[in-house]
């Protein structure tokens, strides 16, 4: 057998035997396929359209951000996590942020943290709206894409006028927040919340009972409880099947104590509820923002940070809860200016683990339904 | 497929054992005993050179005592050398020390491994385990089914190219149950067989998968053991600290672009 490589796929056939004669099939999807959202390769074994298998094959958009880190101080590496869940950019920064003033053992002050929780929740609405939007195209309705992308808009513009980028945004800093809110930050927000809560509904009346969507979902890509606990998933995914865990109530951080929310689980762990638990996410996200922006307190935004950041030598490991799930970051100091090795834990990597055990017994079309529905991003995957 | 999977292992394991040499040869003129990770960590790292002095040298008025001193911790344990430092001084605030664990499966462990079971402390409120590779499957599978840690969050490594066992294994695990994080820690050799988590956790896949792909730790008993990131004709593990990357880049654009780097 010849040696493979990334660009090649082998499939074991005998000598006499023709394509016909198989009754099993290897599909190819992607890497370039609009409905892998990146470029995520699906190697697909199959019978007729029933789906016997799946190999991923990933690392397209590796960079070796894990690498870089560690020739790069602590400051100048907070931009770069910004590039793995680009839709969700202020969650990385925050994770990591979180991570570094863990090792230093120094605390953002409460502004900050309010001004964070709220960026943070806003990019939960966006990267929901990129899940909505796509989602919903890659089963074919197209209606939502464009509702989805033009309320995003409005929280793009919030982050630019707060710190001057829409996707990359570096929001924070160690330590805790290098801008201001600008002038009329909070009745942005606020209009923001008011004008955004009724589209909900209208995503909903869209979806939630039309009939193609219901057919294309229910009972599709279904992981129970346990399953999702033993291949790692978390985030939506794992509350879909009905485990109420969210890291934000489990092991509060950057004061999520402060704020009164609910956590949305789901009861059949198929692609519907999963659609249901994002889409109750938006309104527990719409009232977290709502709490920080009235009671946002006065007073500094950093903390004592020294310029030179130098962690006392140590490790830790700092978890939130993005929009996709648990992203941890497992760093590890000697000391110097520069970390010795920093680890991140992508969910969106260990949720793609689980697609093989969705769509095993499914329909080809299916496939697409399910890796809408994990929410992957392949910046994170690939880091 | 078997075959193919070995075959494509070759080249990596067979560089392998080239790179630990170079690094002792590197290594060795400023061979000063028991000197830190840190100091050699900055030795092998070829990138930001002029970032590095600029760094240091912003640093030493404000943390007088600083250079010397964290460079001689080893791990979270003993930051003994930064305490006569100057308190007036904005030096980077000082680290809490790794504390003692005291819980049930410690004292239980302790009872049935005795010296295997090398540390078990807290360090800023995170509970950690290090324990003999003999007995890490073991100490797993205690965790797993009898403390009921049903959730593993990550699996890791970290290259100490000065040490003898010089890869640090980091399982980082969870409990539904008792809402806890702890993290097992075992030490290996280069090219040493390392007993796969995945009987314990499917979960462990892929992320062991990527310990090799970026270490070269070769999981025994792992169903499918190949590199996951990088392509699979790539030679050498990425994430070992004595790994050029701009070498790398060179030969890897020479043999399969056909071009010369621009780097």
């Amino acid at each position: 057998m010849t040696k493979g490589n990334a660009y090649t796929y082998h499939i074991e056939r005998k000598a006499d035997e023709t394509f016909l004669d198989s009754t099993e099939l290897i599909l190819n999807m992607g890497p370039q396929h609009p409905s892998t959202h990146g470029v995520l390769r699906v190697v697909l074994k199959l019978d007729g359209e029933k789906v016997l298998g799946t190999d991923c094959v990933i690392g397209y958009l590796h960079r070796g951000v894990e690498k870089i880190a560690e020739n790069r101080t602590y400051a100048m590496f907070n931009p770069y996590v910004d590039r793995m869940d680009y839709t969700a950019a202020v969650s990385n920064g925050l994770g990591y942020c979180l991570a570094v003033e863990k090792l230093l053992n120094v605390e953002a002050p409460p502004r900050a943290q309010f001004i964070r929780v709220i960026l943070t929740e806003l990019n939960r609405l966006a990267s929901h709206q990129v899940w909505l939007g796509t989602h919903a195209l890659d089963i074919g309705a197209l209606t939502p894409l464009f509702y989805a992308f033009r309320d995003r808009e409005e929280i793009l513009k919030i982050f630019e006028k707060y710190c001057g980028a829409r996707l990359t945004t570096h929001a924070f800093r160690i330590g805790g927040c290098i801008y201001e809110a600008y002038e009329g930050f909070e009745k942005e927000v606020t209009d923001f919340c008011n004008k955004f809560e009724p589209k909900i509904d209208e995503y909903e009346e869209l979806l939630t009972t039309n009939r193609i969507w219901v057919e294309r979902t229910k009972g599709v890509g279904i992981l129970s409880g346990q399953e999702c606990i033993e291949l790692g998933v978390t985030g939506p995914v794992l509350r879909a099947s009905g485990v109420k865990w969210d890291l934000r109530k489990a092991q509060p951080y950057s004061g999520y104590d402060k704020f009164d929310f609910d956590i949305p689980v789901g009861a059949n762990g198929d692609t519907y509820d999963r659609y249901l638990v994002r889409i109750a996410e938006l309104r527990q996200s719409v009232r977290i923002i709502r709490q920080a922006v009235a009671g946002i307190p006065e007073g500094p935004i950093m903390a004592k940070v020294p310029k030179v950041i130098k962690p006392p030598a140590g490790e830790v490991y700092v978890s939130i809860e993005a929009p996709k799930g648990e992203l941890g970051y497992f760093i590890v100091s000697d000391g110097s200016t520069q970390p010795y090795r920093v680890r991140v834990r992508p969910p969106s990597f260990v949720n793609l683990q689980a697609l093989d055990k969705m769509v095993r017994g499914q329909l080809v079309a299916d496939v697409v339904a399910v890796i809408g529905t994990l929410d992957i991003v392949l910046g994170e995957v690939d880091r | 497929m078997p075959e193919e999977i070995k075959g494509s292992e070759q080249p990596a394991s067979s560089n392998a054992p080239e790179q630990p040499v170079k690094a002792d040869v590197q290594v060795a003129p400023g061979k000063s005993g028991d000197v830190a990770e840190g100091k050699k960590a900055e030795d092998v790292k070829p990138a930001a050179p002029a970032v590095k002095p600029t760094a240091d040298t912003v640093a030493k008025p404000s943390a007088p005592a600083a250079p010397g001193g964290p460079a001689a911790a080893q791990q979270p344990a003993k930051p003994t050398g930064p305490a006569p430092a100057k308190p007036a001084a904005p030096k980077p605030p000082e680290g809490p020390k790794p504390q003692p664990w005291d819980a049930p499966v410690v004292a239980r462990l302790k009872a049935m491994y005795g010296s295997g079971l090398k540390e078990a402390s807290t360090y800023a409120g995170q509970n950690y385990v290090v324990v003999d590779k003999t007995i890490l499957s073991e100490v797993l599978r205690i965790f797993r089914e009898d403390e009921q840690f049903d959730f593993c969050v990550d699996v890791t490594a970290v290259h100490y190219p000065k040490r003898e066992e010089q890869f640090e294994l980091v399982y980082i695990l969870y409990s539904f149950a008792r809402n806890e994080r702890v993290r097992v820690k075992a030490s290996f050799k280069d090219g040493e067989a390392v007993p796969s988590a995945v009987p314990f956790w499917p979960t462990a896949n892929w992320l062991e998968r990527e310990a090799f792909d970026m270490f070269g730790m070769k999981f025994e008993g792992h169903p499918d053991l190949r590199r996951i990131l990088l392509p699979e004709d790539w030679t050498g593990h990425p994430l070992r600290k004595d790994y050029g990357i701009l070498q790398q880049d060179t030969e890897w654009v020479k043999v399969h672009l056909g071009i010369e780097s621009g780097q």
